[in-house]
């Protein structure tokens, strides 16, 4: 397949590239420089966004995929993280080179961002109301009375019983599953276009996690949000996404729409991860492993950074970095034998 | 089916909430565990499933005999375990051992793998005596895929798999008949999982081990063990094998546990069954009379909040299930 990637009108036109996207992260490096060296933790990183759909953004720990949210969001820590190189555009509005007010107003009512960890991520010395009430007269000014009724309906929108009494209720006063809804509706207060979920339900336990994964679905239904979900888990991909790229050691592997990737992977890393699981629906022997360890993001394998692992590997991998390359339709898949997993049966 | 070799019965551990500073009431229990009974076979894998707080860790503290059960019998080879003299007690624990959690917090940073994974013998020098202790170290970490050149070097310097493997020497270093896995794998990432689960499977075969599989990961409690016991708030609420458990499942409990199971195939979106349970775990301090699942359950009836079902086989359960409604239903595979 040839080169298909301008398919609408160039709106900025500067770089000749359409800004048809919501949210279009473009050849993002991140680099952490650390005492032991510089980790290259991003490594041209580029995916986008459309209301209503939802991209599941899969990778192991150390691949990438928080940080990517974290450039986006505006929340890495600098130092020890530098942005070397790329764009995040919303709305065809590059976040990186704007100023920091302008960018304040993106944060939160254009982009909004629920964390793992609910109970580290909320403050406890202030009660939910407060915390979800600050939003509105900080940014909205409204008053404390208004702030606190909008709270409360919030709480109600995510499902939380008796709404209005739990606002003067402090963090750790909720359960797991209630914190992650407090987090959500406080991402939600100033009606972000974009919904980035980092590893939403991974503290959560199953049933729980079945909850708030299907209240995350109805709010982007309802409002037609653009959702990114950060996740290591396929089960909850295969469950919710509609889009797909997968990371490994700062880049993206493949991406693919989540019907093709689960019935074809087109990446030996891919494919092995999905060959790597226990499924309930199916018991089998002794289970595919992948062989050796995620890479060291302080030496990056040369070549591919996944041949180390690789069970195709040849030559060519350990010298040459292979391209993302499209496949046809949405998919992409950065390895040199892309097309030959492609044409398989 | 082959000797029981650990049997446990009406096993109770209640924790004391205690109140004020000088003179300490006691007001409440916590029912951690309350009542479970359960047969470990030589050589086969008993796997424990139920969310946080349903008691399954306290569990295995109990089993390996690190907290005093309220009531009830854990019995080794016919032998009560609690009841034995510190000397038999002491030779006993010899044969159970634990795989923690967590390998970043269950080995010592400032000892070095091979003092690690020697400890146990500094406890029982009658296992191998001081001169051997080094050989057997190095032939342990061999067993485990680990590279015995390694033997000086210190936990962080290896990856989270990689610790999770001396964690399992240490356990198997005293040859030990049973060993108890908490949640082995749940901190490690995909990839590695399979590699450690892959190792536990080879290690059972080649030792003739016995487990007992504490996760909440359904997915890879199915693939390793041959017999499933579901948790709920410190009640056994259904047994069986492993098709028993996933194929047939009769309690509705179960039944919400296994369709929250995120399948990792799309094409699954529209026939896997969906139970969606309301609200929270109740708290272990003061569980709701009669069926404890009975707030959560949508078969829920008066009889629930009155008596409580009993773990038995019932005549529409072919194994043992706790509920006065159970029924079949296969939610993985098929609409229900």
């Amino acid at each position: 397949m040839s080169d298909i990637k301008v398919k609408t009108a160039p709106v900025l036109g500067v770089d000749g590239r359409s800004a048809g996207h919501l949210l279009e992260v473009d050849n993002l490096h991140v680099e952490f420089r650390t005492r032991d060296g510089i980790a290259k933790v991003i490594n041209g990183v580029s995916y986008h966004v459309d209301a209503g759909e939802t991209l599941a953004v899969l990778g192991e720990s150390g691949s990438g995929k928080s940080v990517t949210a974290q450039t986006i969001m505006g929340i890495l820590d600098t130092p020890p993280g530098f942005v070397t190189d790329g764009a995040i555009r919303f709305r065809g509005k590059d976040l990186l080179t704007m100023g920091k007010d302008e960018r304040r107003l993106v944060r939160g009512e254009g982009i909004a961002m629920v964390f793992q960890d609910a109970l580290s991520a909320l403050n406890p010395v202030f009660t939910v109301g407060f915390q979800i009430a600050e939003l509105f007269r900080k940014r909205r000014g409204m008053s404390r009375a208004d702030g606190y009724k909008r709270a409360a309906e919030l709480l109600d929108l995510v499902k939380i019983p008796a709404a209005s009494a739990r606002l003067r209720d402090y963090p750790h006063q909720f359960s797991g599953g209630m914190r992650q809804r407090v987090m959500i509706a406080m991402a939600l207060a100033l009606d972000p276009e974009v919904l980035i979920a980092d590893e939403p339900t991974t503290a959560l336990d199953v049933t729980v996690q079945a909850q708030i994964m299907d209240l995350l679905a109805e709010i982007r239904r309802d409002r037609n949000m653009g959702m990114i979900l950060i996740t290591h888990d396929l089960g909850v991909v295969a469950d919710v996404a509609d889009r797909i790229a997968v990371m490994y050691a700062g880049r993206i592997v493949e991406q693919a729409d989540v019907h093709a990737l689960y019935g074809k992977p087109c990446h030996p890393y891919t494919l092995a991860l999905l060959d790597s699981l226990p499924r309930l629906d199916l018991k089998g022997q002794e289970l595919n492993t992948i062989k050796g360890l995620p890479p060291n993001l302080l030496r990056i394998p040369s070549g591919c950074a996944f041949h180390p692992r690789c069970t195709m590997a040849r030559d060519i991998c350990l010298t040459q970095r292979p391209a993302l390359v499209e496949l046809g339709g949405v998919r992409s898949s950065a390895c040199h034998f892309a097309e030959e997993l492609y044409g398989r049966e | 089916m082959s000797e029981v070799i650990l049997e446990v019965r009406d096993l109770v551990k209640h924790f004391p909430i205690r109140q004020g500073i000088l003179f300490k009431r006691t007001i409440g229990q916590i029912k951690a565990v309350d009542g479970v009974s359960l047969d470990l076979h030589k050589g086969e894998t008993l796997g424990i499933v139920g969310e946080s707080g349903c008691g399954k860790s306290t569990l295995a503290k109990l089993l390996m005999n690190l907290e005093k059960p309220t009531s009830g019998e854990v019995r080794y080879q016919g032998r009560d375990v609690l009841r034995l003299n510190p000397a038999d007690q002491r030779r006993l624990r010899r044969n159970i051992q634990l795989v923690m959690q967590d390998p970043y917090t269950s080995l010592n940073p400032r000892m070095t793998v091979g003092d690690i994974v020697g400890e146990p013998y500094e406890i029982h020098p009658e296992v191998a005596p001081k001169g051997e202790r080094r050989r057997k170290v190095q032939e342990l970490l061999d067993v485990v895929g680990l590279n015995p050149e390694h033997i000086n070097r210190y936990p962080h310097q290896f990856s989270g798999g990689q610790r999770q493997r001396i964690g399992i020497a240490r356990a198997l270093a005293l040859k030990p008949e049973v060993i108890v896995c908490d949640e082995p794998v749940s901190a490690l990432d995909v990839s590695i999982q399979a590699q450690v689960m892959n190792l536990l499977d080879q290690l059972q075969t080649d030792f003739n081990l016995s487990y007992i599989f504490i996760a909440h990961d359904l997915s890879v409690v199915r693939h390793i063990a041959d017999r499933v016991g579901v948790m709920y708030l410190g009640k056994m609420v259904e047994v069986g094998t492993d098709d028993d458990i996933y194929v047939r499942p009769t309690h509705p409990y179960t039944q919400a546990l296994l369709s929250a199971v995120p399948v990792p195939d799309p094409t699954a979106r529209q026939r896997k069954a969906v139970i969606r349970l309301e609200g929270d775990v109740p708290s272990p301090a003061n569980p709701p009379s009669g069926c404890r699942f009975r707030t959560r359950c949508w078969k829920a009836q008066e009889i629930c909040s009155v008596e409580e079902p009993l773990l038995q086989i019932r005549p529409t359960s072919g194994h043992p299930s706790a509920c006065h409604f159970a029924q079949e239903r296969d939610v993985v595979h098929a609409a229900g």
